[in-house]
């Protein structure tokens, strides 16, 4: 069958199984609609953790960023693990015997304040909204590439699906949905990952195979560092970033997961304490197994693409005989080439093809070997011949490495619909979990906890499915209008997860004293530092050279949390202590038993 | 609630001991192996990854796993001793 029968073929059955699910699990009430009922078995919360935590950052580009930056990628990849164990040990058991729907819940309860509440809601809002814009851009890009549909008719059939099953099914809808997304994703990642591996090295798991030796007796990342080196890139197990840095962004990054909103209400849906530390267990293991994949993945991907574009005598490779994949990509935009030293062939090494960033600024029409034309194409030719042996014609996206991995590697056509309908699933999961958060935030928080309680269940439910339509909407728009910004405000979105959420949350489970002033003025001076710093660099003009002690914005949320922590305290401590009731209430949370009846499903 | 004060506060600070023993093997591995000591331990080969490099990369999320499933076993253990468990 053809690449395109067969896409359409794994691509739509997965559409039509969500959709059945969603059926299915129809929501009638509020507590159906936020967490399920309370009544998911740990497993399936598990798998639906993973699959709403596993975005189109995970699985598109998580292996395409380790591959072009070798071992900085580390901070990525246990930053993204390694806040589960923040999860399981000191919010998810807690937070569950609190026993409400939101963080804003949690928040506004425990600090026994509307302004504390409101500070929550805007973070939680923010957070989910800049999240979701980059899901409908990897669901756009899947469709681009796969199924010849353009960008915007991608987006839009994502919308309608997400919008089917989180609209009717809420939160419950949004679970079975997710443990579907979840085999279907991990199938997606895993198998080609197999291939790869017993192709490259003759390990089939990726975890071993990374570490294994070719046929000319140097090992994979040996071969690696090599061709690097030779290249003119860094080493590819070395880093170039400073250890604080390092430091830094994997704090924010592991906070900053532990304190995302959409995350910490998947704990709010099982039944039991117990089953809240158990589904963060099951769910770090079927996180780990696509993350402890990815590396692996990396690593051959950028063998196997170095050697494809530079040919086997690493001269190039003439672009009259590069495969198909190439100039599938150069059509989407997201890879370019221009023949900088005249000879025909594609090189590939360190430095710019393209001026201003590097990327190519496609117009209309062809060169002589049939290439698309850019406007920016650097002409100057000069290298340096000392560093590498000539110089870069090739502008590579990093976000299309695992999507071309397969082509690039020659698998058989049904990995690679495989995958497309992967990619898919790690999108619309994600998706649907930020809206539902969105619309829980108005609804909730917002509509009956501040501006109405005297909604009945009904209204709030229909609140509810509103907001998740306007922000499927506002979502769409930006997945159509991408801002061309989507790594610094993704970046934002760890940081005041990390410098507002997060020490909140802590502080009131294991700080009794710790009363609304304080975390009022811990949150905001969390928010507006790291905001303010991320503002600076992303669009006020601020260089490296003026970084804080070499920390990068995407790192800045751990100073910004440390500024939470040490004001909270110091106001904390000069202010009155909390009332007696808001200190019994945490000494009950901190004891398991009685946290609230559960529904049977 | 079913248990005296006293025991709620016994089971709170056993509760914190287990949670600074984990967590100060999640710091070990990724902070301590992978990040402040990683060029020490890249000088050590292990099964063809340089170590360091290996704990950051795959190693780390190993050992997390190990701990959540740790930190589970000895809180169930410890519900059940405080007669706290549901």
């Amino acid at each position: 069958m053809s690449l395109d029968v067969l896409t359409f073929l794994f691509v739509g059955g997965s559409f039509a199984l969500y959709i059945a699910i969603a059926i299915w699990a129809r929501a009638g009430s509020t507590k159906e609609f936020y967490v399920a009922g309370g009544g998911v078995p740990p497993i399936a919360n598990g798998m639906a953790t993973a699959a709403d935590w596993m975005s189109a950052a995970s699985f598109i580009s998580l292996a395409g960023l380790v591959s072009f930056i070798g071992r900085d990628g580390s901070a990525y990849l246990m930053g993204w693990t390694g806040g589960y164990v923040l999860l399981a040990l000191l919010l998810a058991p807690y937070l569950r015997k609190f026993g409400k729907f939101t963080v804003p819940d949690f928040i506004g309860d425990r600090y026994y304040s509307t302004t504390a509440r409101t500070i929550a809601v805007v973070c939680t809002i923010v957070i989910s909204f800049t999240y979701v814009a980059g899901q409908m851009r990897g669901v756009g890009i899947v469709f681009s590439r796969y199924l010849h549909v353009d960008i915007n008719t991608g987006v839009i059939i994502g919308m309608a699906i997400v919008f089917f099953y989180a609209v009717l099914g809420g939160m419950k809808g949004i679970t079975y949905t997710q443990v579907a997304q979840y085999v279907v994703l991990i199938l997606a990642f895993t198998v080609p990952a197999f291939f790869l591996s017993s192709q490259v090295t003759g390990h089939i798991l990726p975890q071993l195979g990374l570490g294994a030796t070719l046929d000319s007796g140097m090992s994979v990342l040996a071969t690696l560092d090599k061709l690097s080196m030779e290249l003119g890139f860094a080493q590819y197990t070395a880093g170039t970033k400073s250890t604080l840095d390092i430091f830094c962004l994997t704090v924010a990054l592991m906070c900053g997961t532990a304190g995302l909103p959409h995350v910490i209400v998947r704990f709010f849906t099982v039944p039991r304490v117990k089953d809240a530390r158990i589904s963060a267990g099951y769910a770090l293991v079927f996180i780990a197994l696509l993350y402890t994949a990815v590396p692996g993945v990396a690593g051959f991907g950028r063998v196997n693409l170095i050697q494809t574009l530079n040919g086997a005598d690493n001269t190039g490779t003439a672009y009259t005989e590069m495969p198909s994949w190439f100039k599938n990509w150069e059509e989407t935009g997201l890879l370019g080439w221009q023949d900088r030293n005249g000879d025909g062939k594609v090189q590939y090494a360190a430095g710019k093809a393209f001026d201003g960033k590097g990327k190519p600024n496609f117009i209309e029409g062809r060169g002589v070997n049939g290439e698309r034309l850019t406007d920016n194409a650097l002409t100057d030719p000069s290298f340096d011949a000392a560093k590498q042996p000539f110089a870069n014609e090739v502008y590579v996206d990093r976000d299309i490495m695992v999507l071309a991995n397969p082509d690039i590697a020659q698998l058989p056509n049904w990995v690679i619909a495989l995958v497309a309908a992967g990619a898919v699933a790690a999108a619309l999961s994600t998706a649907a979990g930020l809206l539902l958060v969105i619309s829980t935030a108005v609804s909730h928080d917002m509509m009956k906890k501040t501006i109405n309680p005297n909604l009945t269940d009904k209204q709030e439910l229909m609140y509810a499915r509103l907001a998740a339509i306007v922000a499927i909407i506002i979502a769409g728009y930006f997945g159509i209008n991408p801002p061309g910004f989507v790594a610094q405000v993704v970046a934002l979105a760890f940081g005041l997860a990390c410098a507002s959420v997060f020490p909140a949350i802590i502080m009131g489970i294991f700080w009794k004293r710790h009363n609304s002033a304080g975390a009022i003025s811990g949150m905001l001076i969390g928010l507006v530092s790291t905001m303010a710093y991320m503002y600076y660099f992303a669009f006020a003009g601020g260089t490296p050279a003026e970084y804080f002690m070499g920390i990068s914005p995407g790192g800045f949320g751990t100073v910004g949390a440390i500024l939470h922590i040490v004001v909270g305290v110091v106001v904390s401590l000069a202010t009155a202590e909390p009332p007696q009731e808001i200190q019994d209430i945490v000494e009950d949370l901190r004891i398991p038993r009685g946290a609230g009846s559960a529904h049977a499903h | 609630m079913s248990i005296s004060n006293e025991q709620a506060q016994a089971y709170w600070r056993e509760n914190l001991r287990i949670i600074v023993t984990h967590l100060v093997i999640w710091f070990a591995v990724s902070y301590g192996c992978a990040i402040l000591f990683v060029d020490q331990l890249n000088e050590i080969p292990f099964f063809g990854f340089p170590l360091g490099f290996w704990f950051g990369q795959q190693g780390s999320i190993f050992v997390f796993v190990i701990l959540i499933w740790t930190y589970v076993y000895s809180m169930n253990k410890l519900d059940e001793k405080y007669d706290v468990h549901e």
